[in-house]
C-alpha cells in the first residue's frame, strides 16, 4: 500500500459551499431501494442462496420428470414443487436483508447516510419482494424449460394449463413467507436466532393445537401453513381469505411493527 | 461547524456522557482524547443521529443531522472501521455510499486515490483487509461525497507512523479549505500530531480543552541543578510557587525568572526548560491510569 499518496483534498473549497439547501431530509426512496437490492446480491451468501434454491428447485423438477408418474407431471404440478424449496430460501433471504446491517454492523454507515431508519425499513421490504419476484419469475422459467424438454422425451401429452388462482396462490404464498422473514430479520436483529425462530415458532404454534382439543378451530384462523394450502391449491373461497388474514396480522403484520419500531429505536454500535 | 451543548447520555444508573460542551469551528481540526471508555464515541454516536441523548444538543452545520437533506452529502462519517461486509470488496462498499448519497462514480476513485489504496486493493474484500486498509477504506468513505464537516473515531488506529503523518497532512489540507474536522484518540500523541485544538474526557466529563498550544505551553518551568532547595526557597521569597518532582523543580515562574533565581541563590543549573505538554501528559495520564483502577478494582 503507497503511504506517498496526492496531497489533495477536497476538490470544491468545503467552505464555500454556502447554508445547508433546504430540502425535505432523507435520501430518495428510490435510491434506498436500489441500495437495499443490491446488498441483497453482492456479497457470496446472498448470491449463493439465490443459486442454491433455484438449483434445489431445478433438480426438484427432473427428479420428478424421471421418477414421477405420468399424470401428475402437469406444469401446474411441477410449479407448486418449486414453490416448496423456494418457500424455504425466500424467508432467508428476508431475514439476511433485515439483519445484515446489525449482525455486520454496517448499519453505522447506512444510518449515518440516512438517518430516517423507518424509509431504511421501508426499503428493506420492498427491495426483498422485488428480489422475490424476480426470483419467481426466473424459477418459472427454469420450470417451463425443463418441462418442455421433459415432456418432449417422455413423448407423453404436455398438459400447461396453469389457472389463474393457482399461479397468484403460489406467487402470494411465496410472498407471505418472504415478508414473514423480513419481519422476524427486524424482530431478532440477529441471522441465526431470526431463522431459527422463524422455523421453530410455527412449527411449535401447528404442533400445539394438534395437541390441545379445541384448538384446531383457532388454529384455522392463525396457522400460516393452514391458510396458506388452499393458496398453493389455488382453492381459495370465502372464509380462506379472512383466515389468510388473521394469520398475516398475527404472524407479519406484528412482527413487523415490533420489529421496525426496534430498528427506530436501538441504538446503533 | 460542530456545536455539541449540554450532551448528556445516561444508561441506567450509569451516566456515559456528563454535560459535554464544546465546539469545531470552520477550519479546525480537532482532537477528542480520552481514555477508552471514557464516552467519546458516545458523543459521536449522538452527534451524528445514531444515539438518542438523554439531554442536551449536538449539531451540524447548524442543525441536528437528522435534519440534514442527505447528511452523507455534506458529513463525512467513520465510527467504526470495521464496520464493514466482510464479503464485499473495498469498492463495493464505497459503491453502495455514492449510490445512496447520489455522489458521481467516479467519486470512489478520486477517493481511493486519497487515500491511497490501489485498485487491486479495493477489489479485495474486506475480510483480507488490515487494520490500517481499513481505516483507509473507513476515510474514503467518509471524503466521498466531498463533505464539508468530517466526524472520525479513531481514524489513525492501526496506522504506522508514516500514515499517520500522511493522515495529518490530509486532514491538515482538508480544513485549511474551510472544512472542520472532528477526530477521536485514545492516544496522546496520535492527536498531538495532527489536531490544533483539543477537548480532553475523561469518564464522561471534559476534564480540558483549548488549542494545542495554550494546552502545551504556559505549564511553567521544569529546572534541574546541584541544589533544588536553594532555588526553590529563592522562588518562594519572590512570589512563586514551585514543587520538587522526580525530574527536578516545576514552577509555574517563565525559565528566565528561574535561571535568575538559580544565579541569585548561586547554584549550577543542569537543566533549564519550559515544560512541553507535561501538563496536558500528566493530566491524561493520570485519567488513564484512575480507569485502569477503576476496571483492576
Amino acid at each position: 500500500m503507497s503511504t506517498t499518496t496526492t496531497t489533495a483534498g477536497p476538490t470544491r473549497p468545503a467552505g464555500a459551499a454556502g447554508p445547508v439547501p433546504d430540502g425535505r431530509p432523507g435520501v430518495p426512496l428510490g435510491r434506498l431501494l436500489r441500495v437495499e437490492l443490491r446488498k441483497l446480491v453482492d456479497t457470496r451468501a446472498g448470491r449463493w442462496l439465490l443459486y442454491a434454491s433455484s438449483a434445489v428447485a431445478v433438480v426438484a423438477v427432473v427428479a420428478f420428470l424421471v421418477w414421477g408418474s405420468g399424470e401428475d407431471a402437469t406444469f401446474a404440478g411441477l410449479l407448486g414443487l418449486t414453490t416448496l424449496p423456494l418457500a424455504i430460501a425466500l424467508p432467508i433471504l428476508g431475514i439476511m436483508a433485515a439483519t445484515a446491517e446489525w449482525s455486520q454492523r454496517t448499519g453505522l454507515v447506512t444510518f449515518a447516510l440516512e438517518p430516517h431508519r423507518g424509509r431504511v425499513v421501508a426499503a428493506k421490504v420492498l427491495a426483498s419482494v422485488v428480489l422475490g419476484a424476480v426470483v419467481v419469475v426466473l424459477a418459472t422459467a427454469g420450470v417451463a424449460l425443463a418441462y418442455l424438454v421433459g415432456s418432449a422425451l417422455r413423448d407423453g401429452p404436455a398438459d400447461w394449463s396453469v389457472p389463474g388462482s393457482l399461479g397468484a396462490g403460489l406467487a402470494l404464498t411465496l410472498l407471505v413467507y418472504l415478508v414473514q422473514g423480513v419481519a422476524f430479520g427486524l424482530v431478532f436483529l440477529n441471522t441465526p436466532v431470526a431463522i431459527v425462530a422463524s422455523l421453530v415458532l410455527p412449527t411449535a404454534f401447528s404442533i400445539v393445537s394438534g395437541l390441545v382439543t379445541g384448538f384446531e378451530r383457532v388454529a384455522v384462523w392463525l396457522d400460516l401453513s393452514l391458510v396458506t394450502e388452499p393458496l398453493t391449491e389455488g382453492t381459495m373461497a370465502g372464509s380462506d381469505w379472512a383466515h389468510l388474514g388473521t394469520a398475516s396480522l398475527v404472524w407479519i403484520g406484528l412482527p413487523l411493527v415490533v420489529g421496525t419500531w426496534r430498528v427506530l429505536t436501538r441504538e446503533v454500535a | 461547524m460542530i456545536s455539541i451543548q449540554n450532551l448528556t447520555k445516561r444508561y441506567g444508573g450509569v451516566t456515559a456522557v456528563d454535560d459535554v460542551t464544546f465546539d469545531v469551528p470552520r477550519g479546525s481540526v480537532t482532537g477528542f482524547l480520552g481514555p477508552n471508555g471514557a464516552g467519546k464515541s458516545t458523543v459521536m454516536r449522538m452527534l451524528t443521529g445514531l444515539t438518542p441523548p438523554t439531554s442536551g444538543r449536538a449539531h451540524v452545520l447548524g442543525r441536528d443531522y437528522r435534519d440534514l437533506p442527505n447528511p452523507g452529502e455534506r458529513v463525512g462519517v467513520m465510527l467504526d472501521a470495521s464496520a464493514q461486509h466482510p464479503g464485499r470488496t473495498g469498492r463495493e462498499a464505497l459503491t453502495l455510499a455514492a449510490l445512496t448519497t447520489g455522489v458521481d462514480r467516479s467519486r470512489i476513485d478520486t477517493a481511493l486515490g486519497l487515500v491511497g489504496l490501489t485498485d487491486d486493493e479495493a477489489a479485495r474484500r474486506v475480510r483480507t483487509y488490515s487494520l490500517g486498509m481499513r481505516q483507509r477504506l473507513g476515510l474514503a468513505g467518509a471524503l466521498l461525497a466531498d463533505p464539508q464537516v468530517l466526524v472520525l473515531d479513531e481514524p489513525a488506529n492501526g496506522l504506522d507512523p508514516q500514515g499517520i503523518h500522511w493522515m495529518r497532512s490530509l486532514l491538515r489540507d482538508f480544513a485549511d479549505r474551510g472544512g472542520a474536522v472532528l477526530l477521536s484518540s485514545h492516544l496522546l500523541h496520535e492527536v498531538q500530531t495532527v489536531a490544533d485544538d483539543i477537548v480532553v474526557i475523561g469518564r464522561g466529563r471534559i476534564v480540558a480543552s483549548g488549542s494545542m498550544e495554550e494546552l502545551v505551553a504556559g505549564s511553567g518551568t521544569l529546572v534541574r541543578s546541584e541544589d533544588d532547595g536553594a532555588i526553590a526557597a529563592r522562588l518562594h521569597t519572590a512570589g512563586h510557587e514551585a514543587t520538587r518532582s522526580e525530574q527536578g523543580l516545576v514552577t509555574a515562574a517563565d525559565p528566565a525568572t528561574v535561571g535568575r533565581a538559580a544565579r541569585d541563590a548561586g547554584v549550577a543549573v543542569l537543566e533549564l526548560r519550559p515544560r512541553d505538554g507535561q501538563g496536558l501528559e500528566e493530566l491524561f495520564l493520570r485519567l488513564t491510569v484512575e480507569d485502569a483502577r477503576e476496571v483492576a478494582a
